[in-house]
């Protein structure tokens, strides 16, 4: 029963199912009380097959969508589709666009996927990114002769901490005011944003920064390097080890358990005793740390200075990818990666089949639609009935 | 990119021609193009603006007429990891050997950072500072637009009934502040109490503050707006609808206000673009710094709406006339800025020149007759 | 005070606030309006942004290609329909969540009309008229002030309608008892997705005409950063107004002026601090929600259905 995965754990009781206070009272039933089926994840047996399938079918489906909506527009799908493998995997070159591409998606999708274990959908990773990316930035600034392990030690700090402070504000806005954290942290996004432009274009501006008003320089020498016998940034090894983190302590340590209890019935968890509100900052904290630290990595590894230029859309990507993922931390990894290969494909498809920079948009679009819909298909594939009923 | 952009207008159609269009026709990239030069163009919008990417793809459209030249072109890439891939994908995949990465914020750090990797590609900025220590296979170009801005004003100047002008700004930066003076320099000279008054948006392309400012402008008495923003499309249509002039930029936008359209500086790469292919094609060395206004025919000016007078236009002419020829400084001190110091000290000129100018690249004053203020 | 010469000087500040309120607010007083309808049959759709630019690309194309803005405006309204159905049929589905399908469709919607909208960025289309209620002044400011756009006050119109609809008539009723309670509406006899998948239309309607007023009247171009998140901000929007057409009436008038207010106060000379004057609506909307809300109780209005309220 705790290998729920965290999407059933975020959604709302559903409709007709009574009042909460049917549910038991002990902490068991109560994880499983959410779901009017409960639905394993992929660790348990049967299931872990459909958990790959059906994500897998729907993404089959949505690029067949796709190449119908392309053919429509009078573009051969089969020339999309190739360019799209030759973009993303066809070559070296490819792969390494690709990983790099994904590497801040890492992250920023933990942004959405750690507190959506507690029960709360944040949209705010744009904003934590970016407030990550600043105050990594004034970190980087300030020690620019320090040497590089100690600056880049204060620099890792100042990002995890503004980005946790910053979805953590969310996350406590929520438990102790009752603001909707969705809407809160949507709104905290454009704020950060405006907070940057104000400092990059005032206080914080280097006058040297003639037509492209930044901040100065962190200093080439504290920059992160690539991976060796690579262009890809270390950004993913960190990406790809705190996804692996992230997903052992939702699901391996009691702190996790407790998370996921709290996310999945509010009223038991309080029956039961946990420190609800804790748990709320918690997973808020770490998935805007997660956010912030990929906006720093962003400014350490690729931009150097803090300009307009930190709101990348990558927290937005973000969202996407914990919801492809169902919000299990280890499932980012993939998703995360293919969402860069679709990013990296783009190029070829606007410069050699004239399609405009949307398509890959609308193909996002397309397969974060198709992945949410077959949510409904679970657990009714004739296949994996027998399965479900014997876990 | 046309061939493509036509066939999805017949979008019907297209759908058995596509599917008849087997996909032998678009692969292998490369040996296709192995005899002709691969030209890349990279913008930060959309190439059909009306305004700054439009400009740079009227130039590309240039390029893509001439013999034996391939030309690639994407659109939307932003100023992040993105341009490096994208300038890497056009090498790598594509075999292009140059490139006009066209957004100012792509050059530092990413065109920097990429050219010593590809010490055989030629990387082609607009508006870079590029200075002796950078790689040598960058070259920086910019036109003295500011020139065709001090003409608006002249214009404008002519034009103003209440003498107050108007200028929408996206940033205070100094290419802006360039132009704003010039234009207030320029409608001064006809006009010496004409002011300008400037509101910022904050960002290139916001369509509604971009509206909003040039209605708040006109409510203050404005009667002629101009702009530096992407794409002044909006500007243009807003001040129009109000009954109030205005002076173009980046591009001709005479189309979209006819009546109340004075004249606009616009750049003029549909020359200068076909140039540097041709040198490229060559072999011939290209540029690492360059510079220049009407004289080098990096800029024009659009045509004279309806609504200018003979005397502006005579005037307009002359100076445009004198700029063409070289002989006609803008920033000539004494220039006093807004609040009463003096930023151009008497006898001193800032040259428009093939060489550095610092203090017109790092232009961090508004001159006296601008209503306005830079943040601290 | 006469003639373009004359202009405002310091009036200008709270003239251009409520001319800016009046032109600015228009999409938002649509897009909420819309949502209040989905809202109080128990979804929400935070997509119609999406809707929005959706709408603010057909509406401009249809207009271009046919001649009339109006016809623009239907299109519009059809295209949001078609949206609204979207996302009211994924909904359906079970174990799938309206605010994670909103987000999908927000891409959707704004993708898809980057997409198609790439032909229709050059041209001019025609544009929808105003009328002008300012033919009594002799200042031509204060006439523009006043010179008010037809959907404006369709939009005003709607707010005692939907007002009324939700208070008095059969539809309303049974709207609001799918929203507070599916069970008791399934006791009643009444079809709650159907109930629920047409408030979403509704809504994307409603959106689809706010997008058509930002391509056809103000700024009155399509472009591809025509909404700065004004679809999403006017989901925000319904919130802090508990779900109250009225209510979401003042707060879209409020959201205009204060878009308004940086650039006129720019105008008359206060400078510094726009980007955060820029982000004041989006500030202001979060210290009223935190001043509002309490842990306590639901939100006063807030239909018991609704997933954001839980």
């Amino acid at each position: 029963m705790v290998d729920e995965t965290a999407s059933t754990l975020i959604r709302p009781p559903p409709a007709g199912h009574g009042d909460a206070a049917a549910i038991a009272s002990n902490a068991a039933a109560v994880v499983a009380a959410p779901g009017p089926r409960p639905r394993r994840g992929f660790a348990a047996g049967g299931t872990a097959i459909e958990a790959v399938l059906v994500p897998a079918g729907a993404l089959i489906l949505s690029l067949l969508l796709f190449g119908v909506f392309v053919a429509c527009a009078g573009v051969n799908p089969l020339a999309v589709y190739r360019y799209m493998v030759e973009g993303s995997v066809g070559s070296w070159f490819s792969v390494q666009n690709t990983l790099t591409r994904a590497a801040p998606l890492l992250l920023t999708g933990l942004c959405t996927a750690l507190p959506a274990q507690a029960g709360l959908m944040i949209i705010g990773n744009e904003g934590a990114f970016v407030m990550g990316g600043l105050a990594a930035a004034m970190a980087g600034v300030a020690l620019h002769g320090a040497p590089a392990p100690l600056a880049l030690a204060a620099m890792t700090l100042a990002g995890t901490a503004a980005g946790a402070v910053w979805i953590a504000f969310a996350g406590g806005l929520r438990h102790w005011r009752g603001v909707n954290e969705t809407i809160s942290s949507l709104l905290l996004n454009y704020i950060a944003i405006a907070i940057l432009n104000q400092l990059v274009e005032g206080p914080f501006r280097d006058p040297r920064s003639l037509n492209k008003p930044s901040s100065p320089s962190i200093g080439y020498d504290h920059m992160i390097d690539s991976i060796p016998g690579t262009e890809i940034h270390w950004g993913l090894v960190v990406g790809i080890v705190v996804c692996i983190a992230a997903y052992v302590l939702i699901r391996h340590t009691t702190i996790g358990f407790a998370t996921r209890i709290a996310g999945g019935n509010l009223r038991a968890a309080r029956m039961v005793g946990l420190p609800i509100g804790w748990l709320v900052m918690l997973t808020c904290a770490l998935g805007g740390a997660a956010a912030g630290l990929a906006g720093m990595i962003e400014l350490a590894a690729v931009q150097e200075r803090a300009s307009a230029d930190l709101v990348t859309g990558y927290g937005y990507t973000g969202i996407l990818v914990a919801f492809l993922a169902r919000q299990n931390p280890l499932a980012i990894i993939p998703v995360a990666m293919l969402l860069g290969g679709i990013g990296a494909s783009g190029g070829l498809l606007q410069r050699h089949l004239g399609l405009p920079d949307a398509a890959t948009v609308v193909l996002q679009g397309i397969i974060f639609v198709m992945i949410l819909a077959s949510d409904a298909v679970y657990g009714r594939l004739p296949w994996f009935k027998r399965a479900d009923a014997a876990a | 990119m046309t061939e493509q952009t036509i066939s999805r207008r017949r979008v019907l159609g297209g759908v058995a021609l596509g599917a008849g269009a087997a996909l032998g026709a678009t692969l292998p990239l490369r040996p296709a193009f192995a005899a002709t030069t691969i030209v890349g163009f990279i913008y930060v919008g959309p190439h059909d603006d009306f305004g700054y990417n439009q400009a740079h793809a009227q130039g590309a459209a240039a390029v893509k007429k001439m013999a034996s030249v391939k030309v690639l072109e994407e659109e939307n890439v932003p100023e992040d990891v993105a341009v490096t891939k994208t300038m890497e994908s056009m090498i790598e995949q594509d075999a292009a050997s140059l490139l006009f990465p066209t957004s100012f914020g792509y050059f530092n750090p990413y065109i920097l950072r990429e050219a010593p990797k590809f010490p055989k590609v030629r990387f082609e900025h607009c508006g870079g500072l590029w200075t002796p220590k950078d790689p040598k296979n960058i070259g920086s170009y910019f036109g003295y637009i500011f020139e065709a801005q001090h003409v608006n004003g002249i214009v404008a100047g002519f034009t103003s009934k209440s003498g107050k002008l108007g200028f929408v700004a996206a940033k205070p930066i100094p290419q802006v502040l360039q132009n704003i003076n010039a234009f207030t320099l320029g409608a001064r000279l006809i006009n010496p109490k004409a002011t300008t008054r400037v509101i910022f948006t904050g960002d290139w392309s916001m369509p509604v503050k971009e509206a909003e400012a040039a209605n708040s402008l006109i409510d203050q008495g404005v009667d002629v707006v101009t702009m530096h923003v992407d794409s002044p499309k909006v500007v243009v249509q807003t001040a129009a609808k109000r009954g109030a002039s205005v002076c173009g930029y980046h591009c001709s936008q005479a189309a979209l206000a006819p009546e109340a359209y004075l004249t606009g500086a616009e750049w003029n790469w549909t020359d200068l673009y076909p140039k540097f292919v041709t040198m490229w094609m060559k072999g011939e060395p290209l540029p690492n710094f360059y510079r220049g206004g009407f004289k080098e025919g990096l800029i024009k000016q659009s045509p004279y709406g309806p609504r200018v007078s003979e005397a502006a236009r005579k005037k307009a002419d002359a100076v445009k006339a004198a700029l063409t020829a070289g002989k006609y400084v803008i920033f000539k001190g004494p220039i006093h800025d807004n609040t009463g110091k003096i930023v151009v000290a008497s006898g001193q000129e800032l040259i428009q020149s093939n060489a550095t100018d610092a203090k017109l690249e790092e232009m961090n004053f508004l001159v006296n007759g601008v209503l306005g203020a830079l943040p601290s | 005070m006469t003639g373009v010469g004359g202009g405002l000087g310091l009036w200008i500040v709270p003239l251009a606030v409520l001319g800016g309120a009046v032109r600015v607010s228009t999409p938002f007083l649509f897009v909420s309006l819309g949502e209040c309808i989905t809202e109080r049959g128990g979804r929400i759709n935070l997509g119609l942004e999406g809707t929005l630019v959706m709408g603010a690309m057909s509406g401009y194309a249809v207009s271009y290609l046919s001649g009339s803005p109006w016809l623009g405006v239907l299109a519009a309204g059809i295209v949001g329909i078609f949206m609204g159905l979207l996302h009211g049929a994924i909904c359906s589905l079970q174990r799938v969540n309206d605010i994670a399908v909103g987000i999908a469709l927000m891409l959707f919607g704004v993708g898809l009309a980057d997409y198609l909208g790439k032909p229709f960025i050059q041209p001019a289309a025609p544009q929808l008229p105003a009328i002008n209620f300012g033919w009594w002044a002799s200042s031509p400011d204060v006439q523009h002030a006043l010179k008010i756009n037809e959907l404006f006050l369709v939009g005003v119109a709607l707010v005692p309608l939907l007002v009324w609809a939700f208070r008095a008539t059969r539809w309303g009723l049974i709207l609001r008892i799918v929203g507070e309670s599916a069970d008791a509406a399934r006791a009643l006899g009444y079809p709650v997705i159907p109930v629920r998948i047409i408030a979403t239309c509704c809504g994307g309607f409603l959106a689809g005409v706010g997008g058509s007023f930002l391509s056809l009247y103000y700024p009155g171009a399509w472009s591809e950063r025509i909404s700065s998140g004004q679809g999403i901000t006017a989901v925000a929007l319904v919130i802090f107004a508990r779900w109250n057409p009225q209510l979401c009436f003042y707060a879209a008038l409020l959201f205009g002026g204060a878009g308004a207010l940086g650039p006129s106060l720019q105008a008359v000379g206060v400078h510094g601090g726009y980007y955060l004057l820029n982000a004041a609506p989006y500030i202001l909307t979060l210290l009223i929600m935190i001043v509002t809300c309490s842990p306590k109780r639901a939100l006063v209005g807030a239909p018991a259905e609704l997933s954001i309220t839980k």
